[in-house]
């Protein structure tokens, strides 16, 4: 048993891996165990042994959510355009298509109509598997759209976050994506609909600055980081020990900028609760 | 680029006005003589990008006026009011209530320090979470009892810092632009040195965006920029990438991020603090003219309409 125990410890801060190569993405980066893809599957994308959540992709995680048979994808043709025809070290035009083929997204948030636990919602979902999750001028027109659908209906939105921030490709675009989602909760709010934000691991820069940290209720999942700047920035710029936790749900949650850390197994009955309690409060409008 | 967008914007307000038969007459046709001025500058020749590097070089100039060097040029009874009535009084963000040409104004401006006394005490100018809350209380003042807003910025990005991360930093952002968008009186911003990412945007969702000529607004600082996507400390690549993101006045102009331009003395507003007080005086006096006696549900539904429309997308 005790051996067990060292094995894990000896694996706890792992560097990407050994031999400088990609880790399977069905090794617990925490602990190193490694899963079979239906035992995950069955997991819901979480370590059994250590309680690590898996990133999901968007896909995963409307099919975790949604009541079988539920979700319509609405606004799928949207894509970017390149208005600075920008280049870092390849095209933005390049960057894009290719996070198109490795995703089979057309971009990195996908919205639509669905009903968890038999109220319907509209769900707005960011993907990080697409260039980090990363909020252009698609993102934030699709996530206007989701609230704009949602006043019209009556309904609330359910909103889930993993972004490294703003679409820096997009140059000034990007940042204008802020006022433009949070504008979109304002007119959803006094339309009298409701925002649930779920804050999955990271969500960070212009989604926490934006629309991820206007939900009438807030919760993240475990581990998520949930801060502005990343612990990385935040080190090197101010040469502080920064404590473990740093940026992380468990912390903000003592900061009191979350509402509840709730782990992927409870979340869908987490968000069905929330339905519940705000599912008919939206025709006063 | 996508001139046109903005370039449509302007003609379009251009026209309506030129349609108009008011007896404010003058006042009209000023706001005629200035659009047709900021259509004359989105057809000049936008900068290259070695000037791209002079607007940031000159943005950050040391001896660049800051707020309060404007406040004691252009507003009169200036009082400036302190605290967030939660934590703390953050020295890095100013407000205060002052008169400005017959009317008394709210006004929220980012501070920097002219020496490292200074820059300590005002943290570089980069606001933590109570300089956006005392700016938020700020607003609410302007929104009770009717004050138009102004909004200086000057700021180089958010804080990355572990107090500003407990204290709740992206919330206070996103918070200070919801209330932004909901006030219904007169609001006017203008970047005046750097407006950087999430700290530029938290104070800048106005009715009338402005910027000085020489002034830079950006997504990512440079040497952000760099690091990132260039994976890079070097000159040479903080300097594309300075090219890459376009943050000059003329691209923001025609990218329909901001309204107008507003000139500076020659070289850069570092080289007189009058002139460039005037010339900036007048185009926010200008500004809030143009949008005093619209109901205050209107000035809200527009900026709000403002932001619902910006970006470029297109489909598969």
């Amino acid at each position: 048993m005790s051996a067990r125990y060292e094995v894990s410890i000896e694996h706890k801060h792992e560097p990407e891996s050994a031999d400088g190569g990609k880790r399977h993405p069905n090794t617990c980066p925490r602990c190193g165990s490694h899963y079979r893809d239906d035992e995950l599957a069955a997991t819901l994308r979480v370590c059994p042994h250590c309680g690590y959540h898996f990133p999901l992709r968007a896909t995963e995680r409307i099919l975790q959510l949604v009541d079988v048979g539920s979700f319509v994808e609405e606004s799928a043709e949207l894509r970017s355009d390149d208005p600075l025809e920008f280049f870092d070290l390849r095209p933005y035009k390049e960057r894009l298509a290719e996070a198109e083929v490795a995703t089979g997204l057309g971009e990195a948030i996908v919205i639509g109509q669905a009903a968890v636990g038999g109220t319907p919602c509209e769900l707005s979902v960011l993907d990080f598997a697409f260039m980090g999750g990363s909020m252009g001028s698609v993102v934030g027109e699709k996530f206007t759209r989701a609230c704009e659908s949602a006043a019209e209906r009556g309904i609330p939105v359910v909103s889930v976050t993993a972004s490294g921030g703003a679409r820096m490709q997009e140059g000034i675009l990007s940042l204008m994506q802020l006022p433009k989602t949070v504008c979109a909760v304002e007119m959803l709010h006094d339309a009298g609909g409701a925002l649930l934000s779920v804050m999955a691991h990271p969500t960070t820069a212009g989604v926490l600055a934006s629309f991820a940290s206007l939900g009438d209720v807030i919760v993240a999942e475990p581990g998520a980081l949930t801060s502005f700047a990343g612990p990385r920035v935040v080190a090197q710029t101010t040469r502080e020990k920064l404590p473990d936790d740093f940026g992380l749900a468990e912390s903000n949650f003592r900061y009191g900028h979350l509402d509840a850390i709730v782990p992927r197994s409870e979340l869908r009955h987490y968000v069905a609760r929330f339905l519940r309690l705000f599912g008919n409060g939206a025709e006063r409008g | 680029m996508v001139p046109s967008e903005a370039e449509l914007r302007l003609r379009e307000r251009l026209s309506r006005l030129r349609s108009l038969r008011l007896p404010g007459g003058v006042r009209v046709s000023r706001e005629v003589e200035r659009l047709e001025g900021q259509l004359e500058r989105l057809s000049e020749e936008p900068p290259s990008d070695d000037q791209i590097w002079r607007q940031v070089e000159l943005a950050r100039h040391e001896e660049r006026p800051y707020t309060l060097d404007y406040v004691e040029r252009i507003f009169e009874d200036f009082i400036e009011l302190h605290g967030d009535r939660t934590r703390a009084d953050d020295p890095s963000v100013v407000v205060g209530l002052a008169h400005f040409r017959g009317r008394t104004v709210a006004l929220i401006g980012n501070q920097k320090g002219r020496n490292l006394k200074e820059r300590v005490h005002r943290n570089w100018g980069m606001a933590f979470p109570e300089g956006y809350r005392k700016a938020m209380r700020v607003m609410e003042l302007a929104d009770r009892h009717g004050f138009p807003l102004i909004s200086l910025v000057d700021i180089t990005g958010a804080n990355p810092g572990l107090a500003a991360e407990q204290h709740g930093q992206g919330g206070a952002i996103a918070r200070s632009q919801a209330r932004m968008l909901r006030l219904e009186v007169p609001t006017v911003a203008c970047i005046i040195g750097e407006g950087g990412s999430g700290g530029a945007i938290a104070t800048a969702v106005a009715d009338r965006v402005l910027m000085q000529e020489h002034a830079i607004y950006t997504v990512i600082s440079p040497e952000g920029a760099a690091a990132i996507l260039w994976r890079s400390e070097e000159e040479e690549e903080k300097r594309r990438a300075a090219a890459a993101f376009k943050p000059d006045a003329r691209h923001c102009l025609a990218l329909g991020v901001i309204d107008e331009i507003v000139p500076e003395p020659d070289g850069g507003a570092q080289n007189d603090y009058d002139e460039a007080a005037r010339l900036l005086g007048t185009a926010l006096s200008d500004a809030l003219e143009v949008l005093e006696g619209v109901p205050g549900d209107v000035l809200r539904r527009r900026r709000r309409e403002r932001y619902r429309s910006i970006g470029v997308v297109t489909t598969a």
